[in-house]
């Protein structure tokens, strides 16, 4: 137990002290895991609306795709992707190994399923309430999706937040594909694994509770816009 | 809708050039679900002009019936001609104002600009739209937040900002207040003066009294009676809807 506070005390006095290490480990895991989510939703959302409005034979087995794809497990997702980049692989010569971009790839590879899976679920629903208006103003599909992506903007904060939360959180596929370097591709969860495996209990705990403030704090602001858009009818 | 009169409030947008005026010759629709028939072998014809309401019992197909002549949907049998062209070519000439509003999730200008927009209208109508219909002071305020009857104004005023030739309100009044009454019955007269067609269900005997031209009652599916308003408040011919007008029950 005492090895335990102790190393709380430690991590406490890390994070206070604003160690410079463990800030540029922070940016970085928020920098790639903020643009993954990103890329992640311009991908997901317009193929999660498509599938939401579109009624087309083998639309069922395209949503047990999509959903199953949920459930990549980040290993695989980081060893493909591994495979890919490396200097062997079909995009070798772009020299992304061990960089901060590979590591954006793999965690859109993880985390595009999950918007858009989401999003299909909270597009549909949104539809079945607009369609007979829609069809009677003739909208186009692609003002029918435009429409569709703005008024359920709120939903779909939370569908990113789901896909932000996945991707700051794993560790099988960045480690992989990113090689955990120090200085280079090192993010919180690979330093957290690192740390512990070397006995550093102090850098891994401080690590670890900055993951969790974090995810609190985006948890809480992206709550208090919705609570904002409740109030508003707009969800 | 006739371009040449003069339209008050900035309501309408400048000239175009459309086909012919939207006359109407419904015969012989039939609709089923499964077992279910909701339409029977229905028909009547109806003039490009005036204020036509369709009334009868609940569930004898009024709100289908506007669907069908709407385009939204298909009939399981018969023929729809609007001046020679089926209902899915002319959609985008007409509007429907629904019972129940479907409202987006913004505020209320943006609610009409949304439609102006997508349809490549003059996007500087939503003033004189929301004027017209009384919601000047509600314009930066979330749709979804309007009363009962302010949300249906809201409506009415969406679809008259697509210029449609022809209106369709599906019970626009029902639940609301006499004074919104009042205000979406005016707003309705002043689109049929200026030349709308409009084609109105509703179960409320003197609100069809006051601004029908001519009545179609449904009855099991079928016309029972088509009649100049005048007539049919009278002395309807059917006995299904001289039940309706004595307040018996009509199944």
């Amino acid at each position: 137990m005492q090895s335990i506070s102790e190393a709380f005390g430690l991590a406490l006095a890390l994070v206070l002290s604003g160690d410079a290490d463990l800030i540029e480990i922070v940016l970085l895991s928020l920098r790639v895991s903020l643009t993954a989510t990103v890329v992640a939703c311009l991908i997901g959302l317009p193929i999660g609306a498509l599938v939401a409005i579109a009624r087309f034979r083998g639309r069922n087995a395209v949503l047990i795709v999509m959903n199953a794809l949920m459930g990549l497990p980040p290993v695989v997702v980081g060893l493909l992707v591994y495979l890919y980049l490396s200097r062997s692989g079909p995009l070798g010569f772009l020299g992304l190994l061990y960089t901060p971009t590979a590591m954006i790839i793999a965690q859109t590879i993880l985390i595009a399923p999950i918007v858009a899976a989401l999003s299909r679920q909270v597009l549909e629903d949104l539809h079945a309430e607009y369609a007979d208006q829609f069809r009677s103003l003739c909208l186009t599909r692609v003002q029918t999706i435009q429409a569709l992506l703005w008024d359920a903007r709120y939903s779909l904060l939370t569908v990113g937040l789901a896909g932000f939360g996945r991707a700051v959180a794993e560790v099988g596929a960045v480690i992989i594909v990113g090689g955990n370097i120090d200085h280079l591709t090192r993010v919180m969860t690979t330093a957290i694994a690192l740390e512990t495996s070397k006995g550093d209990l102090a850098l891994a705990l401080a690590l670890g509770i900055i993951l969790l403030v974090i995810a609190l704090c985006v948890n809480g602001a992206v709550q208090s816009v919705r609570m904002t858009a409740v109030k508003q009818a707009y969800v | 809708m006739s371009d040449a009169v003069a339209m008050p409030h900035s309501l309408t947008a400048p000239s175009e050039d459309r086909a012919g005026p939207l006359s109407l010759d419904v015969r012989d629709i039939v609709l089923r679900f499964g077992e279910t028939t909701v339409l029977d072998g229905l028909s009547f014809a109806l003039g490009a002009s005036g204020c036509t309401m369709v009334m009868g019992a609940n569930g004898s197909g009024k709100s289908m019936l506007l669907k069908l002549l709407h385009g939204l949907m298909e009939p399981s049998a018969g023929h729809i001609s609007w001046g020679g062209y089926a209902p899915q070519e002319v959609t985008a000439r007409q509007a429907l104002v629904f019972q129940k509003p479907v409202l987006l999730r913004r505020t209320v200008a943006a609610n009409i600009d949304f439609v102006l927009k997508t349809r490549g209208k003059d996007r500087a109508r939503v003033t004189a739209l929301l004027d017209h219909v009384g919601l000047t002071q509600k314009a930066d305020q979330p749709a979804r937040l309007l009363s009962g009857g302010e949300a249906q104004r809201l409506a009415l005023a969406r679809a008259l900002a697509t210029d449609p030739e022809v209106l369709f309100l599906d019970e626009p009044t029902a639940s609301l207040d006499p004074a919104s009454v009042l205000a979406i019955e005016r707003s309705v007269s002043d689109a049929r003066d200026r030349g709308v067609r409009i084609i109105f269900v509703t179960h409320d005997v003197g609100q069809a009294r006051r601004m029908a031209d001519d009545v179609v009652f449904l009855h099991r599916g079928r016309v029972a009676e088509h009649s100049p308003s005048t007539e049919f408040f009278a002395g309807p011919r059917s006995s299904a809807a001289r039940d309706y007008l004595n307040g018996r029950i009509v199944v």
